[in-house]
């Protein structure tokens, strides 16, 4: 018996694919999130409100996956930005050749942000690099202060959690400290942002990490 | 369940490197799968039972190592694993420690058998 020696990455392809797109962003300066959660906990209506309140001339497009509909796309096209719905036909996840075919036809040199809000889904996304600056995981208050325990691998490699929905806190049985305490334990240093898009609340903070987040990783603020 | 998407793509490798050792029968790959990588190995063996049966690839094992979750003290430097999110250096109780292991999702190795009659 011998052994042939492979030490590769399993999602071996879809990590050269992901580091095309890397490359990509960085010569056209364009910012990638990749947002991350459970079904229903408001990545859609939190990209609502974040184009809501850019200014009309800034530079962001935004590819927003499902497993079926153009739903979210058509809510998200209101703003007026360029829009793409990935529908993946059943698949859990979004998947770097989803991107780079989603990106044909935009020109990356005319963005400064591009927002990625994958499947819903706290679990399979997490294995799936796109060659995002970012992992974000929008976590809200109506789902329970243990999910970071109990899905520990996208808090664990997301760098930002945004605790949504914090307007319903007083009807829930979620504990605020608990949930940021927990989200610690899986990974120390994540930085965390409550936020509520019914009432605003927590969104100029969002949009403000946004924007320094972007310049961190561009080296230069927006054009 | 991303796990099948998993099972196709160690498959796809396996394919790939059958190709490039002609000379050999496969008997297993071996895989490193960290605690917190977000794959459950019992979906993935399921998976990897599904896709494979009936096809020359029936016999093939995966043989997983499950790798823990790690972290190092940055103020000692004792490494230590992180067990239910533990991430305090047992050494020395500095809370200041940081990620080692855990997030793999790696083919290690392929076992492979010499196919009777071909050169060695």
């Amino acid at each position: 018996m011998s052994r042939v020696v492979v030490e590769k990455k399993v999602l071996n392809e879809n990590q050269i694919l992901a580091e095309q797109l890397r490359e990509r962003y960085r010569q056209n300066d364009v910012f990638c999130l990749n947002i991350i959660s459970s079904p229903g906990s408001g990545k859609t209506s939190l990209l609502e409100r974040t184009l809501e309140r850019f200014p009309k001339d800034t530079r962001v497009a935004v590819l927003t996956g499902d497993i079926q509909t153009e739903n979210d796309a058509i809510r998200l096209a209101r703003a007026g930005f360029p829009v793409k719905q990935i529908t993946t036909g059943g698949t859990c996840h979004l998947d770097a050749r989803m991107i780079e075919k989603h990106l044909v036809g935009w020109d990356l040199g005319a963005l400064d942000f591009l927002l990625v809000e994958n499947v819903g889904n706290l679990v399979c996304p997490s294995s799936y690099d796109l060659g995002e600056h970012a992992k974000v995981v929008v976590l809200s208050v109506t789902e329970g202060d243990d999910k970071p325990l109990k899905y520990p691998s996208i808090f664990f490699k997301a760098e930002l959690a945004v605790i949504n929905k914090i307007d319903l806190l007083p009807y829930v049985p979620f504990d605020m400290a608990k949930a940021r305490e927990n989200i610690q334990k899986v990974h120390p240093g994540a930085e965390i942002i409550e936020v509520s898009c019914t009432t605003g609340a927590g969104l100029d903070q969002w949009l403000n990490w946004l924007e320094a987040r972007r310049e961190k990783a561009i080296g230069a603020p927006v054009r | 369940m991303h796990e099948l998407s998993i099972a196709t793509s160690i498959l796809d490798a396996v394919e790939r490197e059958g190709k490039l050792h002609p000379e050999a029968s496969f008997k297993a790959v071996g895989l490193r799968i960290g605690e917190v990588s977000g794959v459950d190995i019992d979906s993935l063996t399921f998976g990897w039972e599904a896709i494979t049966k009936d096809t020359e690839w029936e016999s093939l094992k995966l043989v997983i190592e499950s790798v823990p979750r790690k972290n190092r003290c940055t103020q000692c430097g004792n490494e230590f694993a992180v067990r239910d999110y533990e991430i305090e250096c047992p050494a020395c109780h500095s809370l200041a420690t940081v990620n080692l292991s855990g997030d793999e999702l790696d083919i290690a190795y392929i076992e492979a058998e010499e196919l009777e009659g071909a050169e060695a």
